[in-house]
């Protein structure tokens, strides 16, 4: 390799952004090398600067970026040097990149084909058939079915999941020697991701491109790359060969990253999630010497602090470096995380009852020339299920599985179509939110997704909190609901003060705090969480996890975790319900969802979830097609468009019966029994015998 | 918003005067003797009119002092509300000026910088002799209260529609969103000289013509914020908690819209003004004598045929464009400092 020259190499690098407080340095001291055919991945949590190098590479850094020092060197010449002509060059043909929002790079008002063909005709001056020509055989490479349809096709015609393959498509017509993948899968569901993922790899192995693939999530990246770099506030941390670095990593961030994801065998009673305290610095409070000080176990003032740090090679020869002065002595054996055991919860009575829920929307759609047809959007179908006291029930699906409006008639902000829902003895199916009295009310709240999203911006936290407990009679005096309301934040630990600040000056893991803090203010017997934590960095999820965890085991409250996250979902759920297209597929134990007899959607969702974990071993189940619209899902089993066992002629079009696999365990599908009993297990973890059990 | 940022360096007493509650109390200091003395001044007893706008002086000067000192980054805007607050200030100190009584005939057609019967003209005066300087100082008054009064009439009625049709939506938003369709089709001096010449020229009046000519325009910006923010889960957490939807409509989404709606409304105050005095120079707008910039140009036109005249069509007319100036130049620094944040 020694004498290949790099396909990119960037030394020293550094990026600030220029306000008016002055210079914001984005990325410090930035080095990497990329072989050609290579895949790097960078990762790191939300402003490490991972995204600011792409764009450095790019050069698209805004009128108050700028390089402050060190070399991009791509083929081993210095762009700074290049002249604009050539960089033009370069950037449009030799480096592409691919955004997270794939209709950013889409123009909305033409057709694929011809954004497509633009690319060859504009860089290589080919025929105009010619370009239309590789245009649908690069269209047929990104596995998209259908090219003809799809050349012909405005963007906003298709998928997410194809709108993003084909922005794949457009930065490989130019023939790249190096793809830059910013988070290009974050905004998919995750079979659609696997998928994306699949393809990927293969263009890797297919083309030879060099790769740069940015993500925040860990498993992702062990799939598709071959080295890593991780970042922590602007700085490279530790770079290395991947499996090195996940099995052996040498600095304190890396592994208390990797010690708050929940991988399996982790487990909410016997193997506790391990947050990293404390949070990211700012740019401009970064403190002196390692950035990562003050979150730092293993901090020694006068060494960490002295100044600024280099990276050094962990052994000679080694290719791994990291950026801490005591990586040598650390006893990483003794760092794993130490089971923090606690007592499992005994489930007490049935606190929710859910029987056939049904609920259709009418939508009126409008289709050419006006004529407009009434159409019956079936949200949820014959939902049935279970919740006791104390117990985590989730609802796993993707986007259009119901769970929204599942949610949604529970808190009674939508009326039932059919079926019951009984609270206690209580019917809610019918009561809209205006007819519950307040002591309902206040037994069923929620934590809600987006932490930007769940606080006014206009009202302090404190007042927020005890807006709901005047609101629900827990208090009436002024003095005890400025009380409540510091316990609470005592709570979600949260320092007191900050019942005087306004949303704007927390964090995102703050916020969600103040969430579940207003979520219990009312004492309630059931909590719906609405992924509460998939907007988070992932060092924060599991303090947010566990702290919910922690009040819902105080107060023997029953959790409904929704979540497209099955990682986090076999940590923290005792039940699951999968759902696709408003139906239940399978329902069970968390030991029964996660082991075979599975419901091919199921095995195709475990399948798809990347784990950040080098002993796993996953069997590959990808699917092919995307989700039906829920306006017009298919007649028999809603999974029938893109089951891999699928049965012609009867799963179109006859709805599949429900099997039980024990009291607890049901799968709906036509498979005879005997064949989901026989499926292999998805996921396998090998070498570790105390684990293999699983 | 930027009113609130914190001033590094400042003494206690400029953090504290930037509290919201402090520069509301402010507000109302300021504005409600000005509104009393120009709406209601022919009621009050002569000694309290001479006292009422006293206490209004300090606190328009504080306010302009805080204002400046919060919106310092943006040079647009502390020029824009410098103009507006020495509109202001001369609006509530004209009585303890010492200025020749507006309405009172001495000379007719003195050129600026003349001497005559004992007055010096530094503006000269009109063709009835009257003093232009002070008839331009005090002329702000009028202006500046109705097309105030009348903005803000027009913002309270227009955001409550548009809180409406936006949050309820279904019928509400058709019947609220037809009626404002309807309204926004007239040309706005159209429906103006129509509504006044219908129930007659009063400052009043001119309230219920603006509030119907600006109302629509406002209610579809509410509309359209609260629309976007409606399904933001504050929203959804403030309703499964079963608030009643007023408290929603006026607690949880009316203070978000905020920014937007501050801008708009320096920019409509601008356009405000305008009418108003268009509206005088037709005759539609404040009876006369008292003087007011729409009245001073309306009479001047005239004569300012003559280049030697032309000066009393030229001062109150720089007067309507410095004030207007103003409040565009608030609106454009505003909007470029909360694009900032
Ligand atoms: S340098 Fe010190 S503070 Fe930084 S990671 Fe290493 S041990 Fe921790
Ligand atoms: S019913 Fe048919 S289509 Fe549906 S999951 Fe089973 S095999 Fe697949």
């Amino acid at each position: 390799m020694s004498e290949q020259v790099p396909v990119l190499e960037c030394r020293n690098l550094s990026v600030s952004y220029f306000v008016r407080a002055g210079e914001i340095p984005a990325v410090v001291d930035f080095t990497m090398k990329l072989m050609p055919g290579e895949a790097q991945g960078i990762v790191g949590e939300s402003g490490c600067g991972k995204s600011t190098v792409a764009l450095a590479i790019m050069n698209y850094m805004g009128r108050n970026g700028a390089i402050v020092g060190g070399q991009i060197l791509f083929e081993g010449r210095d762009m700074r040097t290049m002249s604009d002509e050539e960089l033009r060059q370069i950037r449009g043909s030799k480096i592409a990149m691919v955004y997270q929002e794939p209709m950013a790079s889409l123009n909305p008002s033409m057709k694929i084909g011809d954004q497509l063909a633009e690319v060859p005709l504009f860089h290589e001056g080919v025929s105009e058939d010619e370009a239309k020509r590789r245009a649908r055989e690069m269209l047929s490479n990104v596995r998209l079915p259908d090219p003809g349809r799809i050349m012909e096709s405005y963007p906003h015609q298709i998928s997410g999941g194809q709108q993003q393959r084909v922005v794949i498509a457009m930065a490989l017509l130019s023939n790249p020697k190096l793809l830059l993948l910013d988070e290009p899968t974050t905004a998919l569901d995750v079979t659609v991701e696997a998928g994306i993922v699949e393809l990927i790899k293969e263009i890797s192995s297919e083309f030879g491109t060099s790769m740069i693939y940015i993500s925040h999530n860990l498993g992702l990246i062990l799939e598709t790359c071959d080295r890593i770099t991780v970042m922590y506030s602007g700085e490279a941390v530790e770079v290395g060969d991947i499996h090195t670095v996940f099995n052996n990593m040498r600095h304190p961030y890396t592994r208390g990253l990797f010690n708050s994801i929940p991988v399996p065998g982790a487990d909410k009673n016997a193997r506790p999630l391990v947050a990293i305290r404390g949070q990211l610095p700012l740019p401009h409070e970064r403190p002196k010497g390692c950035y990562f000080g003050p979150r730092c176990d293993y901090f020694e003032a006068g060494r960490c602090d002295a100044g600024h740090l280099p990276m050094e090679e962990v052994a000679p020869g080694s290719n791994h470096f990291v950026r801490c002065v005591r990586f040598a002595e650390i006893d990483w054996e003794a760092l794993k995380p130490k089971p923090k055991e606690q007592e499992p919860i005994e489930p007490g009575d049935v606190v929710l009852r859910v029987e056939n829920l049904t609920k259709h929307y009418e939508v009126e759609h409008t289709g050419l020339l006006f004529v407009s047809e009434k159409r019956t959007v079936k949200a949820n179908e014959k939902i049935s299920f279970r919740a006791r006291e104390a117990e985590t029930v989730a609802i796993v699906g993707e986007s259009g599985c119901g769970k929204s409006t599942f949610a949604k008639v529970l808190m009674g902000l939508e009326e039932a179509s059919a079926g019951r829902v009984q609270l206690g003895n209580l019917e809610l199916s019918k009561l809209p939110v205006e007819a519950r009295d307040g002591a309902t009310i206040s037994r069923l709240q929620m934590v809600f997704q987006n932490p930007f999203d769940t606080l006014n911006p206009s009202h302090t936290v404190g007042a927020q909190i005890a807006r709901v407990i005047k609101k629900f009679g827990i208090e009436k005096d002024p003095e005890r609901i400025r009380e409540r309301v510091y316990e609470l934040l005592d709570t979600v630990k949260l320092p007191r003060d900050f019942a005087d600040r306004k949303p704007r000056q927390l964090s995102g893991g703050q916020k969600q705090r103040v969430g579940i803090a207003r979520a219990f203010a009312g004492d309630p017997k059931m909590v719906i969480a609405d992924e509460p934590v998939s907007a988070l960095d992932v060092s924060v999820q599991a303090a947010v996890t566990g702290l919910l965890m922690d009040i819902q085991r105080e107060n023997r409250t029953t959790l409904l975790f929704i979540s497209h996250d099955l990682s986090v979902v076999r940590y923290l759920s005792d039940r699951i319900v999968v759902m696709y297209l408003g139906q239940i597929m399978e329902k069970g134990l968390t030991e029964e969802i996660f082991s075979p007899p599975y419901h091919p959607y199921t095995e195709a969702l475990l399948s798809a979830v990347p784990i950040a974990d080098t002993r796993v071993e996953k069997r590959k189940v990808v699917l092919t097609g995307e989700l039906p619209s829920p306006t017009d899902p298919p007649k028999g089993c809603p999974f029938s468009t893109r089951c891999p066992y699928v049965i012609e002629g009867l799963c179109e079009t006859t709805p599949p019966p429900v099997r039980s696999f024990s009291d607890s365990h049901t799968i709906a599908c036509h498979l005879e029994e005997a064949r989901l009993t026989a499926m292999e297990p998805v996921i396998k973890i090998d070498d570790d015998p105390a684990q293999a059990a699983e | 918003m930027a009113v609130t940022t914190q001033v590094p360096g400042s003494s206690s007493l400029l953090e504290r005067l930037q509290r919201p509650r402090v520069i509301i109390a402010l507000m109302l200091v300021m504005w409600l003797p000005l509104m009393t003395y120009v709406m209601f001044g022919n009621y009050l007893g002569q000694q309290l009119k001479d006292l009422i706008l006293l206490p209004a002086i300090p606190a328009t000067f504080l306010l302009w002092l805080v204002a400046v000192i919060s919106w310092r980054e943006s040079w647009v805007a502390v020029l824009g509300v410098t103009l507006v607050f020495f509109w202001l200030l001369v609006a509530v100190s004209a009585p303890y000026l010492p200025l020749i009584d507006p309405n009172k005939p001495i000379a007719p057609f003195t050129v600026p910088g003349l001497e005559r019967k004992g007055h010096y003209f530094i503006l000269g005066a009109d063709l009835k002799g009257r003093d232009m300087l002070s008839r331009t100082l005090w002329g702000c008054q009028r202006v500046l209260v109705w097309g105030v009064t009348a903005t803000l009439v027009a913002y309270i009625i227009g955001s409550m529609l548009g809180l409406l049709a936006g949050y309820l939506a279904g019928w509400w938003d058709e019947v609220i969103s037809f009626i404002s369709n309807v309204l926004l089709s007239f040309p706005v001096m159209v429906l103006y000289i129509l509504i006044l010449n219908y129930l007659g020229p009063s400052g009043f009046n001119i309230v219920i013509a603006v509030t119907f000519a600006s109302a629509p325009a406002i209610m579809r910006i509410v509309r359209g914020l609260t629309l976007d923010m409606k399904s933001r889960d504050y929203i959804f957490a403030a309703q499964t908690r079963g608030e009643h939807p007023l408290w929603i409509m006026l607690v949880e989404l009316l203070p978000n819209a905020r920014g937007p709606i501050i801008v708009d409304a320096c920019l409509r105050l601008g356009y405000t003004t305008v009418a108003i005095t268009t509206l005088t120079f037709l005759g539609l707008g404040l009876p006369p004598p008292d003087p007011d910039w729409g009245l001073m140009i309306k009479e001047a036109a005239k004569v300012a045929m003559l280049w030697k005249f032309s000066y009393m069509l030229l001062i109150p007319a720089l007067a309507v464009s410095s004030l207007i100036l103003g409040f565009n130049l608030m609106a454009d620094g505003l909007r470029e400092m909360s694009l900032k944040d």
